[in-house]
């Protein structure tokens, strides 16, 4: 059970709390959501779906930019494949509900070919790179006359029922999707993965020296925001039903999931999540506005890189000692007359940051 | 012929890439700092000069006096307030702040100048053009921009290698704590790089919206920032020779691109870029550092 170093009568747990109440307040959550569709008019629902598909996106890049250090400017490329991908599959005659996976899997192989080209940038370079390759990857998709050219082409072949239940199909397959990458994120920084990438989070070259094996966790974790990103996209195609290439392949999708992601605190599996609720809210707060909202959003990402990094859950998290999804270790004292290996331990409610050195005397 | 031309007008378009990349080059020379608002400063700049000339009524060619100088007060004020914060959080700060600076940049210019495109009028200038048989024709604006271009690297090469002031900025860029233990005050040399550099984007901004038409969302749409970026990598960083060349080399494969297809102009400068950065990462020059 204890981490080696680590005297073996002390406890260690994930939270301090138990982790039952989130579990089930998280399952509330989806089960009220997935019984939307009976309550609600469709156009709260396809509102809904949007907010999955930032959420998805947000959840993504958080986990390429909070804790693998690869902040990618791109992402609307792996956006803009994943709806051409369900676009293609559609062509085809086939349900592009099946083309998601498709999406998924295609987006996922493209991201592993661009991961090759660009393992060695760092950074700036990093980040330039990947909006090139996003420019490239419209560029080559606007040359297929088949696939709408640079016009773009409505997506066929939708299952042929009435509006009301494609929307809330849409809802639901998009429900499922935001769940499976939140579920997977928590999951993959739960594991031995986690363990490097919180590393890479806090200090990249420190973790590179104590031998934990970064490059491959950014790659992997490149290769799932690549799929994530396919997904999402892919939704995004079939909820519209119609492909614009400049819009697919636009950077605003990058800006909206960059700003999500910092408003709500990166770095943490939580904070994409506030911040996609608060985006979506002075979205529909400022939509009668024009662009005022990605002005004020923009503003208040910079505001908060800069003098807030740790985002609005940040400052709960503080106050409140609060994780919904723990993915670090809680050390406890030993039990009153335990081992003599206790001593350097007792210490009230010892936190153990994992990655970290707070385990040594 | 076609192709000859295509080479000339390649080399000229590349003097605007270089114009446009020496800011770029500079603050990441000196700060490490990649401008990732580089594009919709330009724009920025562009629109400034449409105010200008709305309110001044002098001829667009002279709007650069009122703005250039107007640009490095801002280069300076913004290194010394939003740049210099965001730097002292880390280098992955700076890349986020600025992106959020670009976003807002362009969404602003949407709402107080709408969505259509504008152009600086200059008159004559802009039509009149050089022959050179029956084949080449070279327009008298591209050569002045490729002139200023080379005018404005060579002479901000020559001022960092030779002037009192440039060998505080290569200082400073070359190692921080010493040059302060020399008594150099690092924020104000970073602010006159950065005035410096926004002076310059002012002044490809401007070239710009001579050369062309610009909308608020010019600068990623028509990708400003990732044309700079790669006159810099592929001329090589650190030198502003070298990003002079870049650019052109950028520019000529561009235009050798488009005589394929309209459609691959983009496309070929971009493999071009992505080339270099497979075979030679340190770019085509391999000079000694500027900065």
């Amino acid at each position: 059970m204890s981490p080696p170093g680590i005297a073996p009568d002390v406890r260690v747990t994930r939270s301090r709390r138990s982790a039952l109440w989130p579990v089930l307040g998280a399952v509330v959550v989806i089960a009220v959501l997935a019984y939307l569709p009976y309550v609600v008019y469709a156009g709260t629902t396809s509102l809904l779906v949007n907010f999955f598909i930032l959420l998805i996106m947000a959840s993504l890049w958080n986990l390429l930019a909070g804790y693998a250090g690869l902040v990618s400017v791109g992402q609307q490329a792996f956006i803009g494949l994943g709806s051409y991908f369900v676009l293609i599959v559609g062509l085809h005659g086939i349900d592009p509900f099946i083309g998601l996976p498709v999406a998924a899997l295609g987006s996922g192989v493209v991201g592993l070919v661009v991961w090759w080209l660009l393992s060695r940038l760092r950074t700036g370079y990093f980040a330039i790179a990947t909006w090139v390759i996003a420019s490239i990857c419209y560029l080559v998709v606007i040359r297929f006359a088949s696939l709408g050219g640079g016009t773009g082409e409505p997506l066929p072949g939708l299952p042929s029922i009435s509006n009301t239940l494609l929307n809330a199909y849409t809802y639901w397959v998009a429900l499922a999707v935001a769940v499976i990458v939140l579920v997977s994120i928590y999951v993959v920084l739960r594991g031995r993965l986690g363990l490097v990438l919180t590393a890479v989070r806090d200090d990249e070259t420190g973790a590179r020296s104590i031998g934990a094996r970064v490059s491959r966790a950014q790659l992997l974790v490149f290769v799932i925001a690549a799929v994530g990103c396919g997904a999402a996209g892919g939704l995004e195609l079939i909820s519209q039903p119609f492909v614009q290439p400049t819009a697919a392949f636009s950077v605003q999708w990058t800006a909206e999931m960059i700003f999500a992601t910092l408003i709500g605190g990166i770095g943490t599996i939580e904070g994409p999540i506030l911040g996609t609720i608060v985006f979506f809210a002075l979205q529909q707060w400022l939509s009668s506005y024009g662009t005022w909202y990605l002005i004020v959003l923009g503003a208040v990402a910079m505001t908060v890189a800069i003098w807030a990094p740790r985002g609005l859950w940040g400052l709960i998290a503080e106050r409140l000692h609060l994780r919904l999804f723990p993915v670090g270790y809680w050390v406890w004292p030993a039990e009153r007359g335990a081992g003599s290996g206790s001593a350097r331990l007792r210490l009230p409610r010892l936190r153990l940051r994992r990655g970290g050195a707070a385990s040594r005397p | 012929m076609t192709w000859v031309n295509a080479i000339i007008q390649g080399v000229l378009l590349g003097g605007l890439y270089a114009l446009f990349a020496c800011g770029l080059s500079l603050l990441f020379g000196v700060m490490k700092v990649i401008n990732l608002a580089h594009g919709d400063l330009a724009i920025l700049a562009g629109y400034l000069a449409v105010g200008v000339i709305a309110v001044t009524h002098i001829p667009a060619v002279w709007s650069f006096i009122i703005v250039v100088p107007l640009f490095a007060v801002l280069g300076y004020l913004a290194q010394r307030t939003l740049i210099q914060a965001s730097l002292s959080r880390g280098v992955l700060t700076t890349l986020l702040v600025t992106f959020g600076l670009s976003v807002v940049i362009e969404n602003a210019l949407q709402q107080f100048f709408s969505a259509n495109s504008r152009t600086l009028g200059i008159g004559s200038l802009i039509s009149d053009s050089l022959h050179i048989g029956s084949q080449v024709t070279i327009a008298y604006l591209d050569l002045v921009i490729f002139l200023v271009a080379v005018v404005v690297l060579l002479g901000l090469q020559y001022y960092l290698s030779s002037s009192r002031q440039g060998r505080l900025i290569r200082a400073v860029a070359d190692d921080r704590e010493a040059a302060q233990l020399a008594g150099a005050d690092y924020r104000h040399i970073f602010g006159i790089a950065a005035a410096i550099a926004f002076a310059t984007v002012a002044l490809a901004g401007i070239a710009y919206g001579m050369y062309t038409s610009f909308t608020p969302d010019s600068g990623s749409t028509a990708l400003l920032l990732l044309f700079a970026f790669e006159a810099v990598v592929i001329g090589g960083l650190g030198s502003l020779w070298g990003t002079l060349l870049g650019g052109i080399l950028l520019g000529v494969v561009q235009q050798l691109g488009a005589q394929v297809s309209s459609n691959d102009q983009v496309l070929a400068g971009q493999l071009l870029f992505l080339l270099i950065l497979l075979i030679r990462p340190q770019g085509i020059t391999t000079s000694r550092r500027m900065a």
